[in-house]
């Protein structure tokens, strides 16, 4: 091999090269990541389902198609897939005991994106069930651990994807972000990690938690990794009717982008109370690098930041409760064991296929929709994430994107928050972007002792190629997003 | 707006979720506290402010009223927990 760095460690882009190169090919690479995965993932518990056969398979059938002339710039490269995503034959989880059962009849959209360029796809990765969670500590299939330190949760929702990223049992993961799913594992697991504006990825196949606030995104090593991901599975889909029909810019042309004069707005919002001095030094440097090569930074006001998360649980349980309706026990999923009659087969197919934390949304969204509470809630609600989505289009007015933390503090210690009120509030510098449907992406900007501190770099809807362009620029100055967990090293 | 133990009881049965009555009394307290942060929103002005359904305030697309897919039935009913030529098995509804 012509290269020092072990190939766990290499970027996607990287990876890609070297198939294009001869250097190795996609069997090699696929058996490497699955045998990878087979010694270590054990203690991490990022992968719910590993697929060796269907991986194997498709790796041969990379290496015929790169044989004959027709590679994609994707073709061979393998990637985790978080288990929300719809992968037909694959046994589709979405981390809960409801579907623990369920082999998905078909591919979500963008699967069938990622097959068609030829990606191969390792396993599904670990979410907090149905993706609510911060930590995914709420999964039927059982925590998992940050590779930076095994005391530490990966964040959540999508903390399976992040930890197998952040531990080289996958060079890039396709990710859910509702409330910051991938953002704040990101930046707890030292990935870079782009929630793309909504409505930029189809949703089709992809399990519903809140419909108007989900949507899918890369988690990968690179800003670049990224940019490339998104080549392949942005764009309209005639299936998913909330899809936007819009041109689709080249994300990796995009990665050439000039930071002298970039206006950055930092909200003074985001450096308040609760913020740990750690990552906002952290965080405080990275805009120094920033100003350091051209840029210009001013303060900004989002002044209703305060009411995302109260926003965010009326709409998020809200829509919730209206889409977990579907499991009932009659179609797929779980159904309970001599249901007495109808009311009793949906009451305890429901108790026993949903933990406390779905519960918990579900009761809320009921209740807060319900006659006599509707208007008090969820209209107010949905006029105050007017508010919150106009305080964004007035900073970009003044500003080409906004800079702060991903998250308060660093990754925290699993077990560390019992309350769910205190893990909500967890989540305050990544909910509102998803109210207000703009792109974020979370680059790796320090460490905090062993733990990784996430740089959270917002943008206008649509604004995907400049996001990642000044990422890739930073990452071209700084090689935080090269650091490498301890683990795993050892037995490369 | 508190939450009382027969809200939280109301809205599992609304949502067809089994919660036995000794069960809700760990709910009603994490419920109720969730609500009291949620309540934050009544001292917000929003007079005059519409409410936002979709991020880009986009409408909901229209397509032709086509047959697009072909018939999968037994396919989709291959993880289907109980049927019978065809249909989708439940207990008995009428008698």
């Amino acid at each position: 091999m012509s290269s020092s760095i072990a190939l766990h460690d290499k970027t996607l882009s990287e990876l890609a090269q070297g198939l294009e190169a001869g250097e190795y090919t996609s069997r090699e690479l696929t058996e490497a990541f699955l045998a990878r995965i087979e010694r270590l993932d054990g203690e991490l518990n990022s992968y719910i389902t590993l697929c060796r056969e269907d991986a194997l398979r498709d790796a041969d059938a990379a290496d015929a198609r790169r044989a004959a002339g027709n590679a994609a710039a994707l073709t061979g490269v393998p990637m985790a897939i978080k288990d929300i995503f719809c992968t037909e034959g694959v046994r589709t989880s979405c981390g809960s005991k409801m579907l623990d059962n369920f082999v998905a009849p078909y591919d979500a959209t963008v699967i069938e994106k990622l097959k068609a360029e030829g990606v191969v796809i390792l396993g599904k990765t670990n979410l907090d069930e149905f993706a609510m969670g911060s930590s995914n500590e709420n999964s039927h299939y059982g925590a998992v651990k940050n590779p930076w330190d095994l005391s530490a949760v990966p964040g959540g929702s999508s903390g399976g994807s992040a930890a197998a990223v952040a531990a080289g049992l996958a060079p890039a993961a396709l990710g859910t972000d509702t409330g910051g799913s991938i953002r704040q594992p990101a930046a707890f697991c030292g990935i870079t990690g782009l929630k793309p504006t909504y409505g930029r990825v189809s949703r089709y196949g992809m399990i519903a938690y809140a419909s108007s606030l989900d949507q899918g995104g890369p988690m990968a090593r690179s800003a670049e990794d990224c940019a490339r991901l998104m080549n392949v599975i942005a764009g309209a889909d005639p299936r998913d009717s909330t899809s936007v029909v819009r041109g689709v810019p080249d994300y990796v042309e995009g990665l050439d982008y000039n930071l002298k004069g970039l206006k950055i707005g930092l909200p003074k919002e985001y450096f308040g109370e609760g913020l740990s001095e750690e990552v906002e030094a952290s965080v405080r440097a990275a805009i120094k690098v920033f100003e350091d090569a051209g840029a210009s930074v001013q303060e900004i006001s989002l002044p209703h930041t305060h009411l995302a998360i109260p926003t965010y649980y009326v709409i998020a349980p809200a829509e919730a409760s209206s889409n977990l309706s579907r499991y009932d026990g009659v179609r797929f999923g779980h159904r309970c064991k001599d249901p007495q009659d109808l009311e009793d087969l949906y009451k305890r197919t429901r108790e026993e296929g949903f933990g406390d934390e779905v519960k918990r949304r579900i009761i809320i969204g009921t209740h807060t929709l319900s006659e006599g509470f509707f208007d008090a809630y969820y209209i107010k609600a949905q006029k105050v994430r007017r508010l919150i989505r106009q305080d964004f289009l007035d900073a970009f007015d003044q500003v080409d994107v906004l800079m702060g933390p991903a998250a308060p503090t660093p990754a925290f210690d699993l077990g560390a928050h019992k309350d769910p009120l205190s893990m909500y509030l967890q989540d305050l510098y990544t909910i509102a972007i998803n109210l207000a449907g703009i792109p974020g992406v979370s680059v790796p900007a320090g460490l905090a002792g062993k733990r990784p501190v996430g740089l959270q770099i917002l943008g206008p809807h649509f604004g995907e190629q400049t996001l990642l362009g000044v990422a890739h620029q930073f990452q071209q100055i700084t090689d935080w997003h090269r650091q490498r967990p301890e683990f795993g090293q050892e037995q490369a | 707006m508190a939450l009382e133990h027969s809200d939280v009881l109301r809205a599992a049965h609304l949502a067809r979720l089994g919660l036995a009555s000794q069960d809700a009394e760990a709910y009603v307290e994490d419920l109720d506290r969730i609500l009291a942060m949620v309540d934050q929103l009544q001292q917000v002005d929003t007079d005059g402010v519409a409410p936002l359904a979709h991020p880009l305030e986009a409408t909901q697309r229209l397509r032709a009223d086509e047959v697009t897919e072909s018939n999968q039935r037994e396919r989709f009913q291959q993880v289907a927990p109980a049927t019978e030529q065809g249909l989708y098995l439940v207990p008995r509804v009428v008698e």
